[in-house]
Parts: C-alpha cells; structure tokens; sequence
C-alpha cells in the first residue's frame, strides 16, 4: 500500500531522514520507533506531504504522491493524525467531526458524511456523549480519541499517527491502542509512529527502528521485541529474565 | 512419482511477488549495512578503504561495489571479531565444518536462531515432511550445523525428531527400522552408504517405512539421486546451506527436484566467475556469493562459498516465486585445471555413474610429474569384483579411461580399490587431492 525506497528528507540545510526505505501492505499495523529526534515525525511528514522528499520514492497504491500536495495525499486515502492531537479547541466535538471529513464533502458525499459520523460516534461512545462540546474541555485521552475519530472521518485506507501515546495514562493509553486494533479490524492499515515501543510492538505486526534518520533494524514485531538492542534502546530493560518467554 | 502436491511452510515469504521481495531485500540490505558498518571494525575499514560510504546504496545492484568477504577474513577475525552483536547476545556458537581448511566460530543470537529454525523447516516441508513424520537426523551432533539446524527446523514443525547422530550404517538401519523412520536426514554420500547397508543387512525398503530423504552437505549427481531414490524406494532431495552464513536452510529442493529454492527474503544471492570476480549471468554456472538479509549475531556481505551454481530463473510449477540454484556442481577449489582444461568432479561422478557396475565413491589425485599434470581417478568396486574376476576388471578400468578421456577431454589414469579403500572424513567424501599445490 504504501512504498518509500531511499527516501531523504529535511529541513532547511538539515538532512534528517538518509536513505530510508520501508512498506506497509494493506490490512497491516507498522510500527516505527526510535528516540527523540531519530526523524520519526519527519517520516510521517514526508509521506503525508508537509516535508518535501529531496530523494527517493513514495508510492501510494502504486503511484508515486512525492510530489502532491497535501490534500490530494489526503484524498487519495492517506491521513495523518499529528503530534499532540491538534483538535480545534474552541469548536465542538462535532464540527472537528465533520471537518474530518472535508474530503468527502468536496465530493458531494453528504449522505456518506453523516453515515461516517454514526459509524465513528459508535467507535469512541465517549465522543457521542460529548457531541456538543467544545474540544478544548475534553481530557488528553478524549483529544486524542477524536483526533483519530476526525482522521476517520476522511475514510482512510491509510492512517499514520504521530505519537498517539503521549502524554496520556498508561490505561488510557491501553484503551488508545484498542482503538487501533479495532481501526485495522474494520479495514484501515496503521503506520504508527512510536516512543513507546512496548506497546506499539504488541499490536503491530510489523516494526522499523529509526536511529539518527537511518533504519537500523526491521522485522517482525515479535523479532523486535526479541531484539536485545531494542530492549536497551527502547524498551528500558536489559534483564535476562525478560528473554524468558521466547518461544 | 507424482508426490508434486508440495506444501508450503511459509506461503506469504515464500511466494512474495518479485516486486514486493526485493523492496524487502532492499529495506534489509540497508539496514544490514548500517549495522554492520557501526558494530564490525572489519567491514568499516574495508568499507572506508574502498570510499564506499553505506547511504549511498541505492539499488541492490549496487552490492556489486563492496568489496567480498571470504574464509580468510573469517580466519583473520577468528573467533569473534565479525559478530556485530555483544557475546552476552548470542545463544549458541557453531564452527565451520572445515571441509577445507580450519574451521571458524559463527554466532547466533535468539533471533538468529529462530529465523533458521524457520528456514530449515521450509526445506524440510518442501521435501515432504510433514508433522506425522519421523525424522532420523544422521549427521554428526557438534559444532558443525547440519544436524542441529534440521533438527530445530523439524521440532519447529512439529515431526518427531529421532537425534541418531553419527551412530554407524548397521545401527541407522536398525533404528530407522525399529523407529518406523519416515524422513532420513544426512549426506548423501552417507545415504547411499546406508542403503548399501540396509541391503547387505538383507533389510528391503519394505521392511522401512522410509519416504523421504532430506540430503546435502556436500555435491551430489542426478544419478545417485536415483540410485538412492531406487534403493531405499523414497524421494530424495537435495538441500543446501553453509555454516558461515547460517547453515542448511539457505536452499532446498521442493518435490519437482529441479533445483533448490533459494531463502531469497533471508539472503541476496549472485553468482560470479572466480577468476574475473565479475557477476554471470542467471544459468550460467559460476561461484555462488551469499549477503546475509535477517542476521543478527554474524551478518556477512558478499560471503564468497566457493561453491559452483547457476541461478535459476524459472517459475517453479510448486508455486514458490524464489530462484532456484542448480545442483552444486563443485567447489571452486575442487575445480580442476588440468593441462589447461577445467574438470569438474561432478562432471567425473556422472561419467563414472554411467559406466555400469561402478559405486559412486571415488577420489581424483593430481601429481605433477617432470612439468606434466597427472591424474589418477581412484574408483571403489564391489568386493567379488575386486578379488574374483581380474579380466572384468581391466576390462571396466579400460572402459573408465575411455569414457573420461572422451568427456572430459583429458586423459586420466583410473586405478579400480576395493569397498572403503577411499578414507572418508565425517561421512564426507574428500573428491580432489591436488598435490601439485604442494611443490
């Protein structure tokens, strides 16, 4: 579904994305980890069009979007749900609902908008309950729930989140990559991008490790959790005791 | 034998689209690089010393610029120095078999271990095993990785593994008897052995169970194939790998025993000529140059084998979307020049199969003489041959000349040796001794 061959991306005279190549398959979690400042929010920029690729391929669906503009990326089923939830804060939950779903309207599909926002309200019962509200009141947890809801809104075939987990409880957080779950049961494919690679690896089927704007490492969720360098770098452990539960 | 209804262990990896393999093969060549460069010393300085910066990889054909890695450098770096991994991450050390040479460590972290039990059950399931099978594992238990990456691959897909070792033919026949043994495990050369010994023991194949074997490890002709096969009444086939990369499972034959399909998600394979180090193109025979995709404790780049084959490029009717390799024909070191003409003991083996009445063992022994090459073909025959009839005996040994003469276009000299009168190491037959190296 989604193809990036030696991709390089920056900004300015800053180069922070080298070479990177990766693919999601249709129907699949993909998770990228990697510290603060690996490029992992540059990479989901540059696929989603907001950073313009200075090299390489990106292929959506078999054709190349690393030159379109951002809404013609989003069109053609790709969204981005960005860093820090980005809600509009003095709109109610409703309004940041439907703008989700500009893509649609632009087509003339009202019907399908208001079929959206049932199938969506029936997703997150808290946003149903909170319609009328004003985004800005909601708690981290609830921003975070409608900021995927809005990305849904746009019938997605892609939806890449940028750090999804931050800043929110551990239980919430729990309850966030649910949602995921549920998301790619009902057809949407997720690129995840991720501090918290614990919990992204357990839903993901698939995982890259981005250092320093290079992919060091691939493979299967359950290999990178196996993996004894991710465990020291990413998931705070180096104890045998850990390894125990290898197959 | 119709038995083509081959099953596949791992259908998604092994039946990958051209397109979709090789953006998987490009994502774990890159990321290989760039742990190889900044965990091995070895490979930055060679890296470095050739101005070959790892970002600027950009196509898989682009492995052609770095520089080859061979058994020397092993050596060099021996035991350690190539893990890209600290020790306290590997879980399990094999050594080379040292067919020539000393041997050299490689390591295997959990990851390692799991992606070559992985692989070895994809060759045991193309081969025919399956969970209901009984698998006698013949190969020598230790520091080599024959038996134990077979082993693991059969436990891995459920079969019941009987861990024989390296216990002699009387007794292989005896437990492959006792234990109902469906899958026999071993070389082929060993194989053969025990079939010979089966029959001498008066144990016919219908008084085994035996339907599979799993053979490899060393070069083998179609003609033993069938003379195996035809013995023991079981398919057999032929399967491939090297300690210095894995170990088995790096290629294996499916049921059409046309050529071995290569773990093309695991390994970038190429076949160059030896003397001009430049890539042949696919069919044509050359040696076979191996980059490691998924390892983690010894990943190696451009791993010269020595061993000769061809890439296939054929689809498979088995439904596997991999290349596949010929047959190992021989080892680059094996390879003959004699007076100027290149022999290949596999080219030897099928000449001497078609002359009736000879077994397969035989050894060349090259000598220099006065500026002449002079080779000597050591062939076994049977005991009653080698005692009893002297004038079947010229007469055989003329034949033998004669033919490889003609084949070869080379004349030889054959001396004909009774049953075990060629040592054997380890169950693997030593085809070439070249003392002309010597002077």
């Amino acid at each position: 579904m989604l193809r990036l061959r030696n991709v390089d991306a920056g900004y300015g005279k800053l180069t922070v994305l080298r070479r990177v190549s990766l693919h999601v398959s249709a129907g699949e979690i993909v998770t990228i980890v990697g510290a603060n400042g690996a490029g992992k929010t540059t990479l989901l920029e540059t696929v989603a069009g907001l950073v313009r690729p200075r090299g390489g391929e990106i292929a959506f669906d078999g054709a190349s979007i690393g030159r379109l503009a951002i809404e013609r990326i989003v069109a053609r089923g790709c969204s981005l749900v960005p860093e820090g939830r980005q809600v509009f804060a003095t709109m109610p939950v409703r309004e940041n609902l439907l703008l989700g779903a500009h893509v649609q309207f632009a087509r003339g599909r009202k019907d399908e908008v208001a079929q959206d926002l049932e199938r969506v309200l029936d997703l997150f019962p808290i946003l149903r309950s909170r319609q009328g509200q004003l985004a800005g009141t909601l708690s981290g947890g609830e921003q975070q729930m409608l900021a995927i809801a809005r990305a849904l809104m746009a019938r997605p075939k892609l939806m890449m989140l940028d750090e999804p987990s931050m800043g929110l409880a551990p239980l919430v957080v729990r309850d966030i990559f649910d949602i995921l779950t549920r998301v790619r049961k009902d057809g949407t494919t997720v690129l995840l991008v991720e501090q918290n690679a614990r919990s992204a690896l357990r839903i993901a089927d698939r995982g890259y490790v981005l250092e320093t704007g290079r992919i060091v490492l691939q493979g299967s969720a359950e290999e990178l959790l196996a993996n004894r360098d991710v465990q020291r770098a990413y998931l705070g452990s180096d104890r045998d005791a850990e390894n125990g539960a290898w197959p | 034998m119709s038995g083509t209804e081959s099953r596949i262990w791992e259908p998604k990896d092994e039946c990958l689209e051209r397109g979709e393999l090789e953006q998987l093969q490009l994502e774990r060549l890159e990321a290989t690089l760039v742990r190889v460069y900044r965990h091995v010393p070895f490979y930055r300085r060679r890296f470095d010393e050739i101005g070959f910066d790892p970002d600027s990889l950009r196509a898989l054909s682009d492995l052609a610029r770095l520089p080859f890695t061979t058994k020397a450098d092993l050596r060099e770096n021996h035991p350690y120095g190539l893990f890209a991994v600290p020790l306290r991450d590997i879980v399990r050390v094999h050594a080379s078999s040292g067919t020539t040479g000393l041997s050299t460590a490689v390591g295997y972290t959990r990851n390692d271990m799991r992606t070559w039990s992985t692989l070895t059950a994809r060759v045991l399931v193309a081969g025919g095993v399956t969970k209901e099978d009984v698998v006698q594992i013949a190969f020598d238990y230790g520091l080599f990785t024959g038996a134990f990456g077979l082993h693991q691959g059969a436990e891995r897909l459920g079969a019941s593994v009987v861990p024989v070792s390296s216990a002699d033919a009387r007794r292989q026949v005896a437990i492959m008897r006792d234990y109902r043994t469906t899958a026999l495990v071993t070389t082929p050369s060993h194989a053969l052995h025990i079939a010979d010994t089966a029959l001498e023991m008066g144990v016919g194949p219908a008084e085994l169970s035996l339907k599979h074997g799993l053979l490899g490890a060393e070069p083998w002709s179609e003609s033993m194939r069938r003379e195996i096969e035809e013995k023991l009444e079981i398919t057999a086939t032929d399967n491939y790998g090297l300690s210095e990369v894995m170990g088995p499972g790096v290629a294996g034959e499916c049921l059409e025993r046309n050529g071995l399909h290569l773990a093309e998600d695991h390994f970038l394979f190429e076949v160059i000529d030896p003397e001009t180090l430049a890539p042949v193109p696919p069919g044509t025979t050359g040696e076979l140059v191996v980059t490691t995709l998924t390892k983690e404790g010894i990943p190696v780049i451009r791993y010269r084998t020595r061993d000769l084959t061809a890439i296939l490029e054929a689809p498979c009717p088995c439904g596997r979307t991999t290349r596949r390799m010929a047959r190992v024909k021989g080892r680059t070191d094996d390879m003959l020049i004699v007076k100027g003409v290149k022999v290949f003991p596999s080219e030897l083996e099928a000449v001497l199969f078609a002359v009736e009445g000879t077994a397969p063992h035989y050894q060349v022994q090259v000598d220099r003489q006065q500026g002449t090459d002079q080779v000597t073909v050591l062939v076994e025959v049977s005991e009653s041959l080698f005692f009893d009839e002297m004038r079947r005996q010229t007469e055989l040994r003329e034949t033998i000349v004669k033919r490889l003469a003609a084949e070869l276009g080379v004349s030889v000299d054959v001396k004909l040796v009774g049953r075990k009168g060629i040592e054997r190491s380890d169950g693997k037959a030593r085809r070439v001794i070249d003392r002309r190296k010597l002077d």
